[in-house]
């Protein structure tokens, strides 16, 4: 596939024949197997695949959580293949937010103290955060609940408070894997729903891992499907989310 | 991270695992109480010795003779060589001019019979200046110290006072008489003396185990003490005046030996050199006073090693209490690297957790160290009174140790907490997020 974007506009995210092998004992593993796209700001990009078809490795590349073996990944003017640990960190605290499958809330953290986590790395001024949280938290309607635990609340207001703790450092892509693979399917409906506004509304770039894919079909401006480490297909929604 | 965050975050990990970080923080402060309470033993014990040492004035004290040494004496004075000085009261004067000198007294020491009850009793007579109040052979005396210079007063060596009789303390208050040889200087100016029988009546006033810095200069101990004034106002016949009559003319009346005390141990061995330079032999006890500092440092040393036997365990504790945290917060490491925490967060997060731990565990210890030791105190005089013997302090926890077990125990702390930080810092976002 080259490397050219379905939609125009200012590049998000450029991936330039991308490869991530390792071996699991004596077995190479061809992960992510040489893989080029671009993404554009402001699009909504839905990864599609069966499970070990590569995409979530693919998101952790972009995430800046792992390293391409081969290829160049250009995030604005950064090769992430080439940056150091610390430049690495610096690009997940300032630039990406990530959700996850399984929420990754601290349990013993209240919700609050959750959505400053990433704050508090970035060394905000403490006044500032709390301003900041409470934009999150209304944001994702959980602005009364600040003072509970993670475990106190169900898997859809966890997921909501994930997605508030992405948000609350203001970046500029979020990643999320499987968002709705812990939810029935109304709850994750409402879960793309709120990425949907949070996209209009802050005018974000969404890459999200799913295997549900008629929910990819619905909320996504964009399908990208992989199969054993390759891009299969890309393009636009037919009729489009937008 | 800010540090303040950075703590909070640390302070709010050890708080959910509170059982195992007690009993680490535990086992820290049992390894530093092992070496509070050893070291406090050593320099509790280091200054009860130098307390009485420095109380019996040896160690502060310079011995000042006529250079040539007819006696002998200590080899030091019988080598040195040059012009002769005369030990009077001319040189007493100066010699109490030098700097840090705070008095000068004589030597007098002389051989007397002492009649008590019609009974005849062969002794040596010292005579004591009132400074010696504050050596520590006084303390716990039966009776009382000399009420002035001159007063016509005696405190008894207990071997001595035994000898009078065997209860000791039916002595005090009562009278004794000595009878001793009074020099009577010819007045045909040769220099010449005559020894003439004297004798006189003493109150006793007091017993004491033995005599503060007895037999330096090789007169034997008194086993009789009477005010220093009392007893050079006596004129008794002593050694040095065969000495004087010899050398011939009508020369002062000289002194066999003075004693310098100066005003701390550190200043004994400029006056020594000072005092030689005047033409006199010189002799102190510093280096006597220096192998005790080395016995004791080296005797500090050993204890503290001891005594660090137990952190070094204690230290294990901990990282086997922050790898098992690692273990357990796995996946935390995760969500904090893919939040943005560099590898420098997390170790620095794992330090401080480890230093916490050490903090409180230094704290805590010097608590139980200094409890241990007051223990030992209590214990040791509850035995000593038993003894009918004065208390002691065996053990001191100074500043010094208080902040240095502290900053030993952070320290340690941190050194157990550098693999533990390093393993959790390593681990890769993408498998921590993974781990279940």
């Amino acid at each position: 596939m080259t490397p050219t974007p379905v939609a125009t506009g200012p590049l998000a995210i450029q991936l330039d024949h991308v490869s991530r092998h390792y071996t699991l004992g004596a077995t190479a593993i061809r992960a992510v197997d040489d893989v080029s796209f671009s993404i554009v700001g402001g699009e909504f990009v839905a990864l599609l695949g069966s499970s070990g078809s590569g995409k979530s490795t693919l998101l952790n590349l972009m995430a800046g959580l792992d390293r391409p073996t081969s290829g160049a990944i250009h995030a604005g003017s950064r090769n992430l293949a080439e940056l150091s640990s610390l430049e690495l960190a610096r690009y997940r605290r300032n630039t990406v937010g990530m959700v996850f499958q399984s929420f990754n809330l601290l349990p013993r953290m209240t919700l609050q103290e959750n959505v400053e986590l990433p704050l508090r790395l970035a060394e905000v001024d403490r006044d500032e955060r709390a301003t900041r949280v409470a934009e999150a938290l209304q944001r994702v309607k959980l602005d009364k609940r600040t003072a509970h635990r993670p475990s106190e609340l169900s898997g859809g207001e966890q997921q909501r408070t994930a997605i508030a703790r992405a948000l609350v450092n203001r970046p500029k892509i979020l990643f999320a894997d499987e968002p709705t693979g812990n939810l029935d399917s109304a709850t994750g409906e409402s879960i793309l729903n709120l990425l949907i506004e949070i996209k209009e509304t802050l005018g974000m770039t969404i890459i999200m891992v799913t295997h549900e894919r008629h929910l990819a079909e619905r909320f996504a401006t964009r399908l990208a499907i992989m199969g054993d480490g390759k891009l299969l297909s890309d393009g636009a929604m037919p009729r489009g989310n937008q | 991270m800010k540090l303040r965050d950075m703590t909070e975050l640390a302070v709010r990990n050890l708080r959910e695992s509170i059982l195992r970080n007690s009993l680490t923080t535990l086992g820290v402060a049992v390894g530093v109480a092992s070496l509070v309470a050893m070291l406090s033993l050593g320099v509790g014990l280091q200054q009860l010795a130098s307390s009485r040492l420095t109380k019996s004035g040896l160690f502060d004290s310079v011995f000042v003779t006529p250079k040539l040494n007819m006696r002998g004496g200590p080899p030091s004075m019988a080598s040195q060589q040059g012009e002769t000085r005369l030990l009077d009261e001319d040189a007493r004067q100066e010699i109490s001019k030098l700097p840090n000198v705070i008095e000068v007294f004589p030597q007098v020491r002389f051989f007397s019979e002492v009649r008590f009850n019609d009974k005849p009793f062969a002794t040596m007579v010292a005579g004591m200046p009132q400074s010696a109040k504050a050596s520590g052979a006084f303390d716990g005396m039966q009776g009382n110290f000399f009420s002035g210079e001159s007063a016509d007063e005696a405190i008894l060596q207990i071997d001595f006072a035994k000898e009078l009789s065997t209860d000791t303390a039916s002595l005090v208050g009562k009278t004794l008489s000595i009878r001793y040889a009074e020099r009577h200087q010819l007045e045909d100016g040769s220099g010449g003396f005559s020894i003439v029988p004297k004798e006189k009546e003493l109150h006793i006033i007091g017993v004491v185990e033995t005599e503060p810095a007895a037999g330096f200069g090789g007169y034997g101990n008194g086993r009789l003490l009477i005010p220093l004034g009392a007893a050079l106002s006596l004129r008794a016949t002593q050694v040095n005046d065969l000495r004087d009559a010899v050398r011939g003319g009508p020369a002062k009346p000289t002194f066999a030996s003075l004693t310098v005390r100066a005003k701390s141990p550190s200043n004994v061995d400029a006056i020594e050199v000072a005092v030689k330079k005047m033409g006199f032999g010189a002799f102190s006890l510093l280096d006597a006073s220096k192998s005790l500092r080395i016995f004791f440092s080296v005797f500090d040393l050993l204890l503290g090693i001891f005594g660090s036997l137990a952190l070094a365990v204690a230290t294990l504790g901990i990282v086997n209490t922050l790898v098992m945290a690692i273990l357990e917060r796995r996946r935390e490491i995760g969500v904090l690297k893919a939040l943005g925490a560099a590898d420098s967060d997390v170790k620095r997060l794992f330090f401080i957790e480890a230093g916490v731990m050490g903090l409180m565990g230094g704290f805590g210890g010097v608590l139980f160290g200094w409890l241990i030791g007051r223990t030992l105190t209590l214990a040791t005089n509850i035995y000593l009174k038993r003894q009918q013997l004065p208390s002691v302090e065996i053990s001191s926890v100074p500043w010094w140790l208080v902040l240095g077990a502290i900053s030993f125990a952070v320290l340690v702390s941190l050194i157990a907490g550098l693999y533990p930080a390093s393993r959790a810092a390593k681990l890769n976002p993408v498998e921590a997020l993974r781990y279940e």
